[in-house]
């Protein structure tokens, strides 16, 4: 069996709608709307069981390291550290809490909002320029922001000085392809397929100038910056993780407010205005939002890859396309995703590499099986 | 009540290309209305004006008496259901969840019962719950644009409009659909404006037909006083012999070397009026 096959069995197994049978005496309306709710219900199931997928992973993740810590005690400790009844005079307990709280929790959250943040923005992103390859980092926003972010750090040109300057230079300059999408949108009435062309220079013209400052730098400079802007999630610490998991799920939390409305773009226009959409001010704002979340995520993580195009398309192969589910769906898989990179990359290298590498280097792959074994029907 | 549609010195076009200019009209009646003339002429266009997707340059359309300029997005919408000449999904979703879209200026952010209700019994006027939990890529052209119709349905509006929703379907489709838009017209009191180029079908079904050519109304009336020998002769440029059945007129082609591509009175440059 082949991975499309095997792709259309799991959610067509999945999908308990297809299994209903009408019962005596049932009209065909009745009967459709009893499969409309079986139909939502497995969909909410998925969602559950990426839940239960999400749980183990966090407490896998957070098991490996020097120190042994078993799946069960992990979550042990969490529970004993936010209720605040961890022991004082017991050496494990007080152990196991720094281990899991101390040293372990900021790099794993650090991953679950990044995951979560890239993938509701890809989500949103794809509906909304009506384009399977739209991403932040496509659509040159991350770049921008990793140019922002690098003046300061590099050069230390800063818009607003002071410890939040960084990230207002990776939001300034993440605004600037935004913007450029924006006008062109507009002006030119682009194909999605020059969408994706103008994001890609535009990613190009920035990693141009990004590369000319790491040259100038001074080299202790750029060889920190090199490792950040690869996308690390091993730098945050506590003090920061708030304004990451802030930024990340308010950012989520405004793009799930769109999502009805993203339904209504995906069919185009015209149609949504007829609708009653004001289709320019909704892609601004989203747009808006969208760079909010990668300028966020990139000036204290660098730039990951493949999360936020690859999380998507995934989830849409289990819960279909209306937004309003693919978005949490999409999140969940997104952070799903980056604890699976980072646990492959501590099993397989043993070490903690940066993420950025090993999410392009699992999710390429992923993705190219995707697209060739896509079926039509799936997107 | 039947919701009015005027429209007053109307201007449209798109940048430089004019469309029309000073257009007047005022469709008062409910019933079925069909908006016939040749390709490019601005049908579509017009009917964008009429939905505010498309800003007019001059004049204005008034919904109901209410200037459609002051009027907001969605007010519009809960008054003009739009049925698009083609399906346009980038990520298809059920036809179900797609009859459902139909639904947006009407219900809040949760699909209610009611909401699935009424877009299942527009599946049903369509013939199509058997495809209902399929996936909408699934379908074939003409199943596309019954879909596209249901929805449309689904909006439940005052003033339904579709851009050539018959340009797909096979001819018991045709004649099925058209019969079904004119009784939602006659049962419901709104009007449904719908554009054709079948004009035996139009003149079959439609209560008026506004015949459209080169940036002006040539003819506005019922089929018997809009399809005319002469009327298609000078719109179309094609010979045709008009015949009656059922009390309307009907049109028998012409083909012979006259016809030829580029020869068509609407390929003629004219300066809109």
């Amino acid at each position: 069996m082949n991975i499309g096959n095997l792709l259309s069995e799991i959610k067509g197994r999945a999908s308990l709608s297809k299994t209903l049978v009408m019962e005596e005496g049932e009209s065909d309306e009745e009967f459709v709307f009893r499969e409309y709710k079986v139909a939502r219900r497995s969909k909410v199931l998925f969602i559950a069981g990426f839940v239960a997928l999400f749980m183990v992973l966090l407490g896998y993740k957070i098991t490996l390291g020097e120190y042994d810590i078993g799946f069960v005690e992990v979550y042990e400790t969490l529970w004993k550290h936010i209720t605040g009844t961890i022991d004082p005079n017991s050496k494990i307990e007080l152990m196991n809490d720094n281990v899991v709280w101390d040293q372990r929790l900021p790099r794993v959250l650090t991953a679950i909002v990044v995951g979560v943040g890239l993938a509701a923005a890809g989500a949103a992103m794809q509906s909304m320029m009506k384009n399977p390859l739209a991403d932040p980092y496509t659509t040159g926003i991350s770049s921008g922001a990793l140019f922002g972010a690098t003046l300061a750090m590099t050069l230390g040109l800063y818009i607003v000085s002071g410890y939040y300057g960084r990230v207002l230079n990776a939001f300034v300059f993440a605004l600037v392809p935004a913007l450029f999408i924006i006008t062109l949108s507009k002006w030119k009435k682009p194909s999605p397929a020059m969408m994706i062309l103008v994001g890609i220079a535009i990613m190009y013209i920035f990693n141009a100038f990004q590369s000319y400052m790491m040259l100038r730098a001074d080299p202790n400079a750029a060889a920190s910056v090199y490792t950040w802007s690869v996308g690390s999630i091993g730098m945050t610490t506590w003090e920061q993780i708030p304004i990451i998991g802030i930024i990340s799920l308010l950012g989520f939390a405004a793009l799930f407010i769109m999502t009805r409305t993203l339904n209504a773009l995906n069919s185009g226009d015209a149609y949504a205005k007829s609708l009653g959409i004001n289709v320019d001010r909704v892609r601004i704002v989203c747009l808006i939002i969208i760079s909010v979340i990668a300028a966020g995520i990139v000036s204290f993580t660098g730039i990951i890859g493949f999360i936020g195009l690859v999380s998507p398309h995934i989830a849409r192969i289990f819960v279909g396309s209306d937004n309003r589910i693919l978005l949490p769906a999409s999140a969940l898989l997104g952070a799903c995703m980056m604890l699976i990179c980072d646990i492959v990359s501590f099993l397989i290298i043993g070490a903690t590499l940066q993420i950025g590498i090993v999410t392009a280097m699992i999710g390429g792959p992923i993705f190219m099986l995707i697209l060739i074994a896509q079926q039509k029907e799936v997107w | 009540m039947t919701v009015k549609i005027e429209a007053k010195g109307l201007g449209l076009g798109y940048g430089d290309i004019r469309i029309w200019n000073d257009l007047n009209l005022e469709i008062a009646e409910p019933g079925l209305v069909g908006i016939l003339g040749p390709n490019g002429v601005g049908k579509s266009t017009f009917m964008y004006a009429l939905n505010k997707i498309l800003e007019p340059t001059e004049g204005t359309v008034y919904l109901g008496g209410q200037d459609i300029r002051y009027m907001d997005y969605k007010d519009v919408a809960k008054t003009v259901a739009y049925v698009p000449q083609q399906s346009n999904e980038t990520f298809a979703m059920s036809v179900l969840d797609t009859v459902l879209m139909g639904r947006y200026p009407i219900s809040g952010f949760t699909t209610s019962e009611e909401d699935v209700k009424v877009a299942i019994r527009c599946l049903k006027m369509m013939n199509l719950t058997d495809l209902a939990m399929r996936n909408f890529n699934e379908l074939s052209a003409g199943q596309h644009q019954k879909v596209m119709i249901a929805r449309g349905l689904a909006q439940e509006p005052q003033i339904l409009m579709l851009d050539e929703p018959t340009s797909n379907l096979d001819i018991y489709h045709q004649v099925y659909v058209m019969k079904l838009l004119r009784d939602i017209a006659k049962e419901q009191g709104i009007i449904v404006l719908v554009i054709c180029h079948d004009l035996n079908v139009a003149s079959r079904f439609a209560d008026r037909l506004i015949l459209l050519s080169n940036g002006a109304i040539v003819a506005d009336g019922t089929s018997k006083e809009v399809i005319t020998a002469e009327n298609i002769k000078n719109v179309y440029g094609m010979d045709a012999e008009v015949v009656e059945s059922d009390g309307r007129p009907y049109i028998i082609y012409h083909v012979d070397e006259s016809v030829r591509m580029g020869e068509s009175p609407a390929y003629e440059k004219k300066e809109v009026p």
